[in-house]
């Protein structure tokens, strides 16, 4: 009897072993399959968030002055894959025209605003980026696609590690990151074509308006981490004189309207 | 028989003829301090306006309360002793876990706008608060249902309690962090408790000490928690949390009042450069500061002042110097000097003397005490005097004429801070508080507001047509003369005088600006092609606004105009009110491209904040009438429900209107937020009280209706007077000391507040007589209207001033007392 449980057992043992093999199969294949779905989808909502953002742009240009983005930061747009500078939880959201936390009380701005300001930089492939306030490396990854090199300096330790291995992983060689005080921009790579502001102040930090190369660009985006009030532009001109425009991303006019 | 349980059932029949008195005084004593300190609370772990809606919305758990004693009456009232004692402790149990749960809610009030999952977050935070609420009212109405033949002191101790209750809110507040605070709460209700035990078990001497014993461990518990246990949890987006996550940064100390939590925080590693607006040219940065925080956010900074004043440059580089470029000054006065920044720009102009006004004590103290050296000793130097008073209370009884004055992005803290039925007032920038500081400049002095700018400009222009109005006020013609506007790019300063611009002044302008790279945005004479220089907008919105508002087309301009730019008054103090309903979906089509950030929050808070109640309201107020329906009670009781639905819904909604109301009046002529509101309320609450105990004679000689005809005549009557008289007397004794003051408000009050006293429990007692059954949906009714009156309220003030809010309350009164004439009649 023993030997007839022992055989029984080593039928069943056998046949539960064939069946895991062809899940195990059956999983491996999925799993990449899954991923490759992931990716798919993650591309197709890209696709879908550039084209709001193009349709965004064109309700505004009235404020903005431009009826559409550069051809060249729409594309970086639908290459840099969002998701992977976003926390897993908020994954799902990635490509939602909205801005997500990141931890550490900091957050990604919203697609639309990137893309704004980006263009608003007018970047050139042989331009030298500043960035203060790397947060998640989003914006720093947009502008490595289209400049030569990115200088980024983050205040809080964890989010520019983060942000650090991100880049790494995603095969930036033109990106340098450090962690400290932006106040003073990055002296020995100034002076620079574009800098990007992110990090809040109550004012614009001189040292970095010294930093701006005649002809060069600065973006602040002013206002709270969820809501962007204006967008500040600072124009440097060939003599060195400074003005900046500031500008609205919201379509508000006129002021004065009864109804539109 | 030898069931226990019957044995304390029989027991507390035999023995239990009165009700708890001092219980129920204690008990709503704590709960009205709950619910100021959870106002505190949630101001400091999140944002002032959702602390408001969540409170508003947690009070609800009264109403929620009418509708569980209307389904559970009899089986409850048949363990009234128990059930009493059982709903103190448990107040006292989950007045501290709700909290501390709730705070773990990670709730982000920013992201509101773009995740719907933050409003169920937002809705499970309320959902818990509304559970000590739920059990303090559960206590109170199973008394009033109990002891129906003693309604009128019942009622009178509940609001004698409470009348004190605000009192003891500021005093812990006050002496101990707010965290702490709780603790102090949950050991009152413990209080409660025991002397419940007290009162219901008399001649039970064990049962007595066995309660007693057990509470006071629980007291002692509570005392022995860890610190950790009660630490406040603040939003990671508040500006503290953000600023310590910076390295090296470091609280240094610690303060707690009714005004708020001031935090004050170093950073050595990476300075905080405090400098608000400063100019794109500055060669200048800020020297070392030290942050305070107040309720974790609103950054200010004192600023190492060393004696070199060289260092202090900067100063000059802001929007705010431009005063001192016009003229000489020699006595300035800064209200709202916080950390002393403003001072410092005084010194280094070499103003000779400086008068300083500042609310907030313990910042003062901060900087004259532990921070004296630091400071440069700014605030116990010669030349310097501060003032801890409130700006315009600093006014009374005071004949100084000053050179400049000036209010650099000072923000009121009204009775909004201290916690109740408040949220947008300010009385800093109303066409009164403007024509009061022009009326103490010297001849040719100024009155200099600076201000963060918003775009669309919002603010900058209501401030401007505010100053046109002030000006306009004091008889002068042509207030075009009169103003100067100045932007940089997150700093406006509109200048006022009460003498024509000079032609060296202007001059003195365009240097200033042209040398700081900031707009002029209006002078008198200024042209077109001098707007929108520097700091480019597509239009030159500010001067064109501004050419507008002073022109003959003004009010057409303010009428069309996307945003609320009216000129903020006393009776409607509503500054930070800037939303229009007309442009809401206009707004809603543009949240992709950030158009929240174009929304008054505040008022839709408020909005937001009213709609919920409503529908949980009439959620709560019909559920028990299903029930009734199925019991099949006649169909009297029907048209009784109906009749006295309406009474006390009146009845709720206008108690708190008046006193909402008065609150802010009495703020105006008190001077002071944390007095007022203490005052009022407490007088308000405690003279109600004594009305509710006069009715006693009434209810026991059957004479509903004589007194409900009597308090409401005796309302309305007073309270018309008041909305003609009140504003003529407070001008005679405004100059009066401040203990006078509140004396001659208390007798104003009292009469009011004890007339208003008295329907509720005359109402009450009637219902006893005919339809006791109906009596907790009754509650339930009146404690939903409590809720929704304070926010419609706000609402109404918002829209139509406190005038509107207090008539509106009379006709209420008058509705009350019709619709009562049928069934009060015995």
């Amino acid at each position: 009897m023993w030997s007839l449980i022992y055989r029984r057992v080593r039928v069943l043992r056998c046949a539960n072993l064939k069946v895991l093999f062809v899940i195990g199969i059956f999983l491996s294949g999925i799993m990449p399959l899954s991923a490759l779905q992931a990716d798919t989808d993650y591309t197709k909502a890209r696709e879908k968030l550039i084209k709001s953002i193009g349709q965004s742009v064109l309700e505004t240009a009235y404020f903005i002055g431009i009826k559409e983005l550069d051809s060249r930061v729409m594309q970086a747009m639908s290459k840099v894959p969002r998701h992977e500078y976003v926390p897993g939880i908020f994954r799902v959201s990635a490509y939602k025209n909205r801005p997500l936390p990141i931890g550490h009380g900091q957050t990604i701005s919203q697609p639309y605003i990137v893309a704004l300001m980006t263009d608003l930089l007018s970047v050139k492939s042989t331009d030298k980026a500043l960035e203060i306030g790397t947060g998640s490396g989003y914006q720093a990854a947009i502008l490595a696609e289209l400049v030569d090199q990115v200088f980024t300096i983050e205040i809080i330790d964890e989010l520019a590690k983060r942000a650090g291995k991100v880049l790494q992983k995603q095969g930036y060689k033109n990106i340098k990151t450090r962690i400290g005080d932006g106040y003073y921009g990055w002296p020995s790579q100034a002076p620079f074509d574009v800098i990007v502001v992110t990090a809040a102040a109550d004012h614009v930090p001189p040292p970095l308006i010294r930093q701006l190369k005649p002809g060069g660009r600065m973006v602040i985006p002013v206002g709270s981490r969820f809501m962007v009030q204006q967008l500040v532009l600072i124009v440097k001109d060939a003599k060195g004189e400074i003005s900046t425009r500031q500008i609205l991303p919201v379509r508000f006019v006129p002021l004065t309207g009864v109804h539109e | 028989m030898n069931d226990p349980r019957k044995i304390i059932t029989m027991n507390t029949v035999a023995h239990n003829e009165q009700a708890p008195w001092y219980s129920i005084a204690v008990l709503s004593m704590s709960a009205l301090a709950y619910e100021i300190i959870l106002m505190r609370l949630f101001s400091i772990i999140q944002w002032h306006h959702f602390a408001y809606m969540i409170i508003s919305l947690a009070l609800l758990g009264y109403g929620a309360s009418g509708t569980f004693l209307a389904l559970t009456r009899n089986y409850l009232l048949s363990r009234y002793s128990f059930v009493y004692l059982i709903n103190v402790f448990l107040f006292g149990l989950t007045s501290l876990l709700c909290f501390l749960l709730g705070q773990q809610v990670q709730f982000n009030a920013e992201e509101i706008l773009w995740d719907f999952d933050q409003a169920l977050r937002l809705m499970s935070i309320y959902i818990l608060l509304t559970v000590p609420f739920f059990f303090v009212a559960n206590a109170i109405g199973l008394s009033l249902i109990k002891f129906h033949k003693d309604m009128s002191r019942i009622y009178a101790a509940d609001l004698l309690g409470a009348g004190t209750g605000g009192m003891v809110a500021v005093a812990l507040l006050f002496s101990v962090f707010p965290g702490d605070s709780l603790k102090y709460i949950s050991s009152l209700a413990m209080l409660a408790t025991i002397l419940a035990s007290w009162e219901l078990f008399r001649n039970q001497a064990r049962v007595i000490v066995v309660f007693t014993s057990v509470l006071l461990v629980a007291i002692m518990i509570l005392f022995m928690l860890p610190k950790s246990f009660t630490e406040l949890a603040l939003s990671p987006y508040k500006g503290l949390s953000q600023t310590l996550r910076v390295t090296g940064t470091k609280v240094v100390s610690q303060d707690s009042s009714a005004l708020g939590l001031i935090t004050v925080v170093e950073s050595p590693v990476i300075p905080f450069r405090h400098a608000p607006g400063l100019s794109l040219n500055a060669n200048d940065e800020p020297p070392s500061q030290l942050g305070i925080f107040i309720d974790g956010d609103a950054m200010t900074a004192i600023t190492h002042y060393s004696g070199n004043i060289k260092k202090l440059a900067y100063l000059d580089q802001l929007t705010s110097a431009l005063p001192y470029h016009l003229s000489t000054i020699d006595h300035a006065l800064v209200l709202g000097a916080g950390g002393g920044a403003e001072v410092l720009q005084a010194k280094y102009h070499k103003v000779k003397q400086i008068s300083a006004v500042e609310l907030n004590k313990q910042i003062i103290e901060l900087v004259k005490s532990d921070f004296n050296k630091f400071s440069g000793s700014i605030y116990t130097d010669d030349n310097v005097t501060v003032f801890a008073e409130e700006a315009r209370g600093f006014f009374t009884d005071n004949n100084n004429l000053y050179g400049l004055i000036q209010l650099v992005l000072s923000d009121s803290f009204g009775a909004s801070s201290a916690g109740l039925h408040a949220l947008n007032e300010n009385y800093l920038y109303t066409v009164e508080a403007l024509q009061l500081y022009l009326h103490h400049l010297n001849r040719d002095g100024y009155l200099a507001i600076s201000r963060w700018i918003k775009l669309p400009p919002r603010d900058t222009l209501k401030l401007f047509t505010t100053a046109i109005d002030a000006l306009s006020n004091k008889g002068i013609e042509q207030p075009e003369r009169h103003l100067i506007l100045i932007r940089g790019l997150q700093t406006s300063t509109l200048i006022i005088k009460n003498t024509p611009i000079t032609k060296s002044e202007i001059q003195s302008i365009k240097r200033f600006c042209n040398q700081r790279l900031f707009d002029m945005a209006y002078y008198p004479g200024m042209i077109f092609g001098e707007a929108n220089r520097y700091n480019m907008l597509v239009e030159p919105v500010f001067f064109t606004a501004a050419l507008s508002l002073l022109g003959n087309e003004r009010n057409k301009f303010i009428q069309r105009y996307k945003f609320n730019i009216e000129p903020a008054t006393d009776n409607q103090p509503y500054f930070y009110n800037y939303f229009k309903w007309r442009v809401f979906p206009e707004i809603l089509s543009l949240k992709g491209e950030g158009g929240m950030s174009l929304l008054g929050m505040g008022y839709l808070i408020l909005v937001a904040t009213f709609l919920q109640a409503f529908m949980l309201s009439i959620f709560i107020i019909i559920l028990p009438l299903i029930f009734f329906k199925r019991k099949n009670i006649s169909t009297n009781i029907n048209h009784l429900k109906i009749r006295a639905f309406a009474y006390f819904l009146a009845l709720g909604l206008s108690f708190l209107f008046v006193e909402m109301a008065f609150i802010q009046k009495f703020i105006l002529f008190l001077q002071h937020p944390i007095y007022a509101v203490s005052v009022v309320l407490a007088a308000f609450l405690i003279f109600a009280g004594l009305g509710s105990l006069w009715t006693k004679r009434l209810v026991n000689s059957g004479q509903y209706i004589k007194g409900v005809k009597l308090s409401v005549l005796m309302i309305l009557f007073i309270g018309l007077c008041y909305v003609y008289l009140l504003a003529p007397a407070f001008a005679i004794l405004m100059d009066l000391p401040v203990i006078l003051k509140i004396i001659i408000s208390i007798f104003l009050i009292a009469p009011l507040a004890f007339y208003m006293g008295m329907p509720f429990p005359l109402g009450m007692s009637r219902l006893a007589e005919i339809s006791p059954e109906i009596i907790p949906w009754v509650w339930g009714v009146n404690g939903c209207a409590s809720v929704l009156s304070a926010v419609l309220a706000a609402l109404l003030a918002i829209q139509f001033g406190f005038t509107f809010v207090i008539v509106s309350a009379l006709v209420l009164y008058a509705l009350a007392a019709v619709t009562s004439v049928n069934w009060l009649r015995c």
